[in-house]
C-alpha cells in the first residue's frame, strides 16, 4: 500500500481526510485507485481524456514524476506519493 | 566596487541594527548590503504585510509596493500591516505609514495601481529582486515571466486555507514558476482564498519565509529555496521539501523559449476580458431590492449554494441549502415550477450555478446580483457580510 496525501483543496472531496492509503505497484494504479474511491476527486487530477493535469505535480518522495517515468513510475509499500497543486493565494 | 560600499550607517543605524551587526554572517558589510538593496513587493496583503514588515524592519533600503485594493473588514484577520482606524483607505497609504513609523531610514515607493503586461517591466526594472504576494494565477504567471525576463530572482509563497509554498525561482540558477506549473487551472477549478477561506497565520508563516529568503539572497549567505518547493501544512504541523528541475522544455527559461515578451495572462489563464457587462450578459440576474418585492408577491425558490457553514453565518429567510458542488446530484430537490433565484456570498458561485441550471432545463433561474452581501447593504442590514 502506498500512501497518498492530499492538499487543502482536495480534501472535501476525499472525506477531510488529509492521507489515504492505497492499493498500486505504480503511480498510475495508485491514483487510478484514489479516483475510483473518492469519484469526485477524479475531474480534480485527470482530464476528460483521463491525462493528469497540468496543474497537479505529483511527486513520489520528494521526486516530481516528471522526472521519473510519469505515471508509471514504481511505489514500494509505505511509499509517500504527494499530490500539489498549484494554488495562487496571497491576499 | 559593490554600491554597498558607498553606503554609510549613521550611529542611530548602527543602534537600530545592532543585532544585526552583531552577526558575523551579516555585520557591517551585510547590513550596508541590505540598504543598498531594492525589493519589489507585488501585493500589499495577507503575504505582503509580514514581507513589508520585516523587509523595512531589516533595513532593506528601497521598498517598491504595488497594489490597488481598498482595506476592508474582513482582510484585518490576517493583513497586519493595517488597522481597524483604517477601513476604507488604501492598502498603499496605509502600508507606507506603518513602515515609515517602523523605520523612517527605508525608503517605499507606492505603485498604486494593477501590475499590468503594459507596467511591469518598467516598474521591476529599478529594483533587485521581485516578490510575489500577489493572490492570482494571472498576476502570477506574470510576475514569473517579468523576473525571468530581467533575469532577476522570484520569492514566491502562495496560500490556501491551511496550506503554504514557497520557493525561490530564478532562471539563471535554476527552474522558474512555469516549470513547477506550466499551465494554470481552469478558472474556477481552484477556488480562491475570499471563496475557500484561508488561516489567518498562514501568510504570517509564509510571507516571513519570503522576507527570509530576500534577505538572504541580498546578503548571499546560506542556501536559498533554488529548485526546491517547501510544502507547509499547518493542521499537521509539517514541513516537507519537493525537488524542483528546470524543464528544458519551459516555454520561457527552457532550451527553446517561445515566450520572449509579455503576453495576455487573463487570456492565458482562460478568464474572459475585463469587460463585466458581457461576461455576464448571459447569465440572469436580479438584484436585491427587486428580489424583496418580489418576495412578497410570489412563491420564488430560493436556492442557496453556500457551503453549510456559510449558510450558518447568515441567510436570506426561506432559502433551500444546496452547495454548488452537490447541485447536480441533488436537482431532484429544487422546486422547478417556481420561479427559481439563487445566491452566493457575492455572486460569482451562483452564476455558475444559475449557468448549470439553465442547461439542466430549469430556464426561469435567476443570480442574485451581488450574492447575499448586496442582500445585506440593500435590503436587510442586520446580516452580517463575511
Amino acid at each position: 500500500m502506498a500512501i497518498i496525501i492530499l492538499p487543502s483543496a482536495l480534501r472535501s472531496f476525499a472525506g477531510q481526510q488529509a492521507q489515504v492509503e492505497v492499493a498500486g505497484s505504480n503511480v498510475g494504479e495508485a491514483l487510478a485507485g484514489l479516483a475510483q474511491r473518492f469519484p469526485e476527486l477524479r475531474r480534480h487530477i485527470f482530464t476528460e481524456q483521463g491525462k493528469l493535469r497540468n496543474f497537479v505535480n505529483v511527486f513520489v518522495g520528494d521526486e516530481d514524476i516528471r522526472y521519473l517515468q510519469n505515471q508509471s513510475t514504481a511505489v514500494r509499500a509505505n511509499e509517500v506519493i504527494s499530490i500539489v497543486p498549484a494554488v495562487a493565494g496571497g491576499k | 566596487m559593490h554600491k554597498s560600499e558607498l553606503q554609510k550607517l549613521s550611529t542611530e543605524e548602527i543602534q537600530r541594527y545592532s543585532r544585526h551587526l552583531i552577526l558575523p554572517e551579516v555585520g557591517m558589510e551585510g547590513q550596508k548590503k541590505l540598504k543598498a538593496a531594492s525589493v519589489l513587493l507585488i501585493g500589499a496583503g495577507g503575504l505582503g504585510s509580514p514581507l513589508a514588515m520585516y523587509l523595512a524592519a531589516a533595513g532593506v533600503g528601497r521598498i517598491g509596493l504595488v497594489d490597488f485594493d481598498v482595506i476592508e473588514l474582513s482582510n484585518l484577520q490576517r493583513q497586519v500591516i493595517h488597522s481597524s482606524k483604517n477601513v476604507g483607505r488604501s492598502k498603499l497609504k496605509s502600508a507606507k505609514d506603518f513602515l515609515h513609523g517602523l523605520n523612517p531610514e527605508v525608503q517605499v515607493e507606492a505603485y498604486e495601481k494593477r501590475f499590468t503586461s503594459e507596467n511591469a517591466l518598467t516598474i521591476a526594472a529599478n529594483y533587485d529582486l521581485i516578490i510575489d504576494g500577489t493572490d492570482n494565477f494571472p498576476t502570477r504567471y506574470l510576475v514569473n515571466d517579468v523576473a525571468v525576463l530581467l533575469h532577476k530572482p522570484n520569492v514566491y509563497g502562495s496560500i490556501f486555507r491551511f496550506e503554504g509554498q514557497a520557493s525561490v525561482f530564478w532562471a539563471d540558477q535554476g527552474p522558474c514558476y512555469r516549470c513547477l506549473y506550466p499551465e494554470p487551472p481552469p478558472p474556477g477549478l481552484v477556488p480562491s482564498c475570499a471563496e475557500g477561506g484561508v488561516l489567518g497565520v498562514l501568510p504570517g508563516i509564509i510571507g516571513t519565509i519570503q522576507a527570509n529568503e530576500a534577505i538572504k539572497l541580498i546578503l548571499g549567505i546560506g542556501e536559498p529555496l533554488f529548485g526546491r518547493l517547501l510544502l507547509f501544512d499547518a493542521l499537521g504541523m509539517h514541513f516537507r521539501e519537493m525537488k524542483l528541475r528546470k524543464n528544458p522544455d519551459c516555454p520561457i527559461c527552457g532550451l527553446q523559449p517561445t515566450i520572449h515578451q509579455l503576453i495576455d495572462y487573463e487570456a492565458f489563464c482562460g478568464l474572459p476580458k475585463k469587460d463585466e457587462s458581457k461576461m455576464n450578459e448571459k447569465i440572469p440576474e436580479i438584484t436585491a431590492t427587486e428580489l424583496a418585492r418580489k418576495l412578497k408577491e410570489e412563491e420564488i425558490f430560493l436556492l442557496d449554494v453556500r457551503e453549510p457553514h456559510e449558510f450558518k453565518l447568515c441567510k436570506i429567510p426561506g432559502a433551500t441549502l444546496i452547495p454548488l458542488q452537490q447541485l447536480q446530484d441533488r436537482l431532484g430537490e429544487i422546486e422547478g415550477a417556481k420561479p427559481i433565484v439563487a445566491y452566493c456570498r457575492t455572486g460569482v458561485r451562483s452564476a455558475k450555478a444559475v449557468a448549470f441550471l439553465h442547461g439542466a432545463g430549469f430556464t426561469s433561474t435567476q443570480n442574485l446580483r451581488g450574492g447575499i452581501h448586496a442582500w445585506a447593504d440593500e435590503v436587510d442590514p442586520s446580516v452580517p457580510k463575511y
